[in-house]
Order: structure tokens, then C-alpha cells, then sequence
């Protein structure tokens, strides 16, 4: 029960020390530094070409017709750009998983109240549409 | 813990029992951390969960922004389709190309701080600073476009069917098309010019599409002046010459003086604006452009939207100006919190015991990427 807890804690935390510490066969890497991650400058770069080269992508797209899915290559490209800023820039692919958590709960919320909207308009649609038609 | 201080050189000695593993050799409790936590870690890690849970409720803020333009999007497409032709995609990738290069640079600058590099964090928080002022500068551009063309939010928009101003829809075009449309109206058939007397089924160009306007409204007494004045200004003698029909249901000569704004054609390609003004409609009544025929096939014409729509154009800038807007607002209190850590980071505070601010401020400013990385096919690349 206390190494569960301690395990509890050292994901809150974050801290790679501690959680090593509750983790037997886990080794941190990084072995020249104890303390958190600092991130390559090399790994930065290549991040911002492959967003770079991302927003080239989205912009090209629009220059080809797909029909409905327009929107959603748009939309999963700016997911995808997403995932790498949050991950590399925002650091969290390194940072507690707590706070992917929160992030994620975030986003879930988000995703419920755009469903529960797009779906209630969507269903009396035709009726809005039936009576503005009448009034012109 | 017994006494709550934060003095360098406090009577706090090593038999304290508690443990801030922290080994600057002169005091157990560092200037920074503040006097609620027990460690420099806690501190930290708090400080990035606090972060990140206020990044969820500025999510889910900017999400009920989103939501409204999925459900108006979606209930009415033609509106976006149409309306989303006056902003120019090559400025909104800039925009999106600027962002991304700040947020390269904030990421590199967290590093800096961490590393204590004071120098390379005051070049590199500049630079990002930098960034955020030329996304503002690019963004003034595009809100004045679209101020010269009375196109603002709600019912000061000139689609609005309640608009007071002296605008007149598609006036001004000419001027973020191409130059050479605006100053030789004469010769312009296309911009409204050879509408016939005084029909309203009709839109062909600037000049109709007044008069189909006023078909939209629905209360006769406000229809009527308007119909006089859009049933006169057809047979004004110049093509171009616009029907002020909003106002007075007085015609007024047109057009206004044209002003050469941006010509996106500059950047080469054919872009986006070049589409703006319906051409003047074809026996199907859709707008065929020669030029930009085989891009996207048919351009969305004024003449095809559903009457409806026509009065809800405005909407369209209301979603805009708002998202934007309140983008553009957290861009400007970003630029304001980096500006702070860069002046704090000169006095050489951050290095590898303590960077956080410089981390926090970096979680904002990727915040505010993130929500540019959405917006920007959402207003701009719309097909």
C-alpha cells in the first residue's frame, strides 16, 4: 500500500529521482544529469521543420479537392502539429504523466460539448430549415 | 516547519528535518522558493500542474469559441464558403510560420534558463518577443482590410441587413484583388458594371447584388426606399458606379477612392483573394473567373447563396473578429509575460535550481500556437 503510494506521488511529482526510486528495474536515462530533462536544441529544430513542412502540407491541400474531407486532412494535420508542440515543446512527452492527464481531460470536455452541440443543431436542422424557407 | 522565512542566512540548521535537496552551499531556503512549499521540486512540479490545469480551462474557453463555429459552420456552410474569401490565406500562413518559429525559439530560451545561459536567454526571449510583434503587425494588416471594407463584426458588418453605413458590398474589392481593377473602373465590366435596370433576380455584381439585397428583407417599409434607389443605380452611366442603396436608398457615385492595399498576387500564385468579388454571374448564375477556373472549379457567388445566407454574412465576421480577436489578445498578454521573464532572466535569477517562471510562461506561449495551429484552417482554408 505505501509503494503504491509512493508511486502515486512520484507521478504527481514528476520528479525522475523519485520515481526511480519506487521503480526497482526502471533505470532513468540521461546518466550525466539528475535533474529534468533538458531537451536538445538539435530535437527542437527538427520539430519546428517537420511543423513547417506540416503548414506547407495544409496550405497545399486546400489546392485540392476532396470534398468533406477537406476538413478533416485539415483538421488532422493541425492534430498532428498539435502532438508535436505538446510533446516536444511543451515538453510533456518527458513532464509528470499527470499532466497529460489534465490535458487530455481538457480535451475529452471539449470533445463532449462539441459532439452533444453538433448533434442537437444537426437533428432540428431540418425544421429551422423548413421554416426560414416559408419566410424567405 | 517552525518558522516561516525565506532569508538567505536563516537560523534554519541542517537538524531541520526537512530535506530540500537543494546545494547552493549558503542557505537551506533559496529566495525563490516560496514559503508554502517544502522543496524546490514541489515548488516546481506544482507550478507546472497549476500550468497546465489553467492551459485546460484556456482550452475549453477558446472550445465554446469553437463551438459556436461548428455549429454555424455546419448548419450554414455556403455563409463560411463565401465570407471566408476576404481573408487571405498567404497572411494567415505567415502567421502560422511566425507562431511556430516563436514557440521554437521560447522552447530553446527554457532551455537557456535551464541551463543558466543567461545571454542566450535574453537573445532568445527577445526573438520570440520579436515574433509575437510581427504576428500582431500582420494581424493589424488584415483587421484594417477588412475595416476598409466596412466588413466588421455583427450589425456594423455591411452584409448585415440592418447596416447604417455608407458601405456597399463588393465596393472596394478592386482593391485587394488587383491593382489594375480598382484604378480603371471604366473598363472593369466585371465589378458590377452593365447591371440591367432595375431587375432584382438577378445578380450581376456589386450593383445587383444591392438590389437582391433588398429582395432579402422581408418588412416592406424598409424595402421599398431601397428598391427606389437600387432600381436607380444601375442606370448610373459608369460601370462601377455603385447603388448606395443602404442608406437613404440614395445612390452615390462610386466607387470609393481605391486604395492599393496588400496584393497577395506579389507573393506570388494565384491566391486566394484574387476570388473575392463575384464576377458577374453566368446564365447558371454562377460566378466563372477564367482566370482561377480550373483551381477550384465554380467560385461560391454571392448570386448562389440561399437568401438566407445572404443577410448572415456577418456572422461569419462576428465568429472571426471574436476568435481572432481573442487570440490576439493572449498573443499581446503573452508578449507582456515575456517581456517580464526577460527582463527578470537579465538579473541572471534563472538557472538550473530555478527556471520556472521561463517554463510557464513557455506553456503559455505554446499555448497560444496551438490554438493558432487550429484556427488557421478553420478560418482561412476553408474549401
Amino acid at each position: 500500500m505505501s509503494r503504491v503510494h509512493a508511486k502515486f506521488r512520484a507521478m504527481v511529482s514528476g520528479n525522475p529521482a523519485e520515481a526511480a526510486a519506487t521503480d526497482g528495474d526502471h533505470g532513468h536515462h540521461g546518466g550525466h544529469h539528475d535533474g529534468p530533462h533538458i531537451v536538445p536544441v538539435w530535437l527542437l529544430a527538427v520539430v519546428l521543420i517537420i511543423l513547417l513542412a506540416l503548414t506547407v502540407f495544409t496550405v497545399a491541400v486546400t489546392l485540392v479537392d476532396l470534398g468533406t474531407f477537406n476538413i478533416i486532412v485539415a483538421l488532422g494535420i493541425a492534430v498532428i502539429k498539435s502532438a508535436f508542440v505538446v510533446l516536444y515543446f511543451m515538453h510533456l512527452r518527458w513532464d509528470s504523466p499527470f499532466n497529460s492527464v489534465v490535458l487530455m481531460a481538457a480535451l475529452v470536455f471539449i470533445g463532449v460539448f462539441l459532439a452533444f452541440a453538433l448533434v442537437d443543431s444537426s437533428e432540428y436542422r431540418p425544421a429551422v430549415d423548413a421554416a426560414v424557407s416559408t419566410t424567405k | 516547519m517552525s518558522s516561516i522565512t525565506t532569508n538567505a542566512g536563516d537560523s534554519h540548521g541542517g537538524g531541520d528535518g526537512h530535506d530540500d535537496g537543494h546545494d547552493d552551499g549558503h542557505h537551506e531556503h533559496p529566495p525563490f522558493l516560496a514559503h508554502h512549499f517544502d522543496t524546490p521540486e514541489q515548488q516546481y512540479t506544482t507550478g507546472k500542474l497549476g500550468m497546465w490545469v489553467f492551459l485546460g480551462t484556456e482550452l475549453l474557453m477558446f472550445g465554446g469559441l469553437f463551438c459556436a463555429y461548428a455549429v454555424y459552420r455546419n448548419n450554414h456552410p455556403e455563409v463560411f464558403e463565401y465570407a471566408h474569401t476576404y481573408l487571405n490565406k498567404w497572411w494567415g500562413a505567415v502567421n502560422t510560420v511566425v507562431l511556430l518559429v516563436s514557440s521554437f525559439t521560447m522552447a530553446w530560451a527554457v532551455r537557456a534558463a535551464q541551463l543558466g545561459k543567461k545571454n542566450q536567454l535574453s537573445v532568445l526571449l527577445a526573438l520570440t518577443l520579436l515574433g509575437g510583434a510581427g504576428f500582431m503587425i500582420i494581424k493589424t494588416i488584415e483587421y484594417r482590410d477588412k475595416w476598409e471594407h466596412a466588413l466588421f463584426p455583427g450589425k456594423f458588418n455591411v452584409y448585415n441587413k440592418n447596416y447604417t453605413g455608407t458601405h456597399t458590398p463588393g465596393e472596394g474589392h478592386g482593391g485587394i484583388e488587383h491593382g489594375a481593377n480598382v484604378q480603371s473602373p471604366a473598363t472593369d465590366n466585371a465589378h458590377g458594371g452593365g447591371a440591367p435596370a432595375g431587375e432584382s433576380a438577378h445578380d450581376t455584381g456589386v450593383g445587383g447584388k444591392a438590389v437582391v439585397k433588398s429582395a432579402n428583407l422581408m418588412t416592406g417599409p424598409e424595402a421599398s426606399p431601397r428598391s427606389e434607389g437600387a432600381n436607380t443605380a444601375p442606370q448610373g452611366p459608369a460601370p462601377g458606379e455603385h447603388a448606395e442603396v443602404i442608406a437613404q436608398g440614395k445612390p452615390t457615385p462610386g466607387p470609393a477612392n481605391p486604395v492599393i492595399y496588400f496584393d497577395p498576387n506579389s507573393l506570388g500564385a494565384a491566391s486566394d483573394a484574387a476570388k473575392i468579388v463575384p464576377k458577374a454571374a453566368g446564365p447558371a448564375g454562377l460566378a466563372t473567373d477564367a482566370v482561377h477556373a480550373g483551381e477550384h472549379g465554380a467560385h461560391l457567388a454571392y448570386a448562389d447563396l440561399a437568401n438566407r445566407d445572404k443577410v448572415r454574412i456577418n456572422t461569419f465576421f462576428s465568429i472571426y473578429f471574436l476568435m481572432t480577436g481573442l487570440h490576439g489578445l493572449h498573443v499581446v498578454i503573452g508578449m507582456g509575460l515575456i517581456a517580464w521573464v526577460l527582463v527578470k532572466g537579465t538579473q541572471g535569477i534563472f538557472g538550473p535550481a530555478y527556471y520556472t517562471p521561463v517554463d510557464l510562461v513557455g506553456l503559455y506561449w505554446h499555448l497560444v500556437d496551438l490554438i493558432w495551429i487550429f484556427l488557421f484552417p478553420l478560418l482561412y482554408l476553408i474549401h
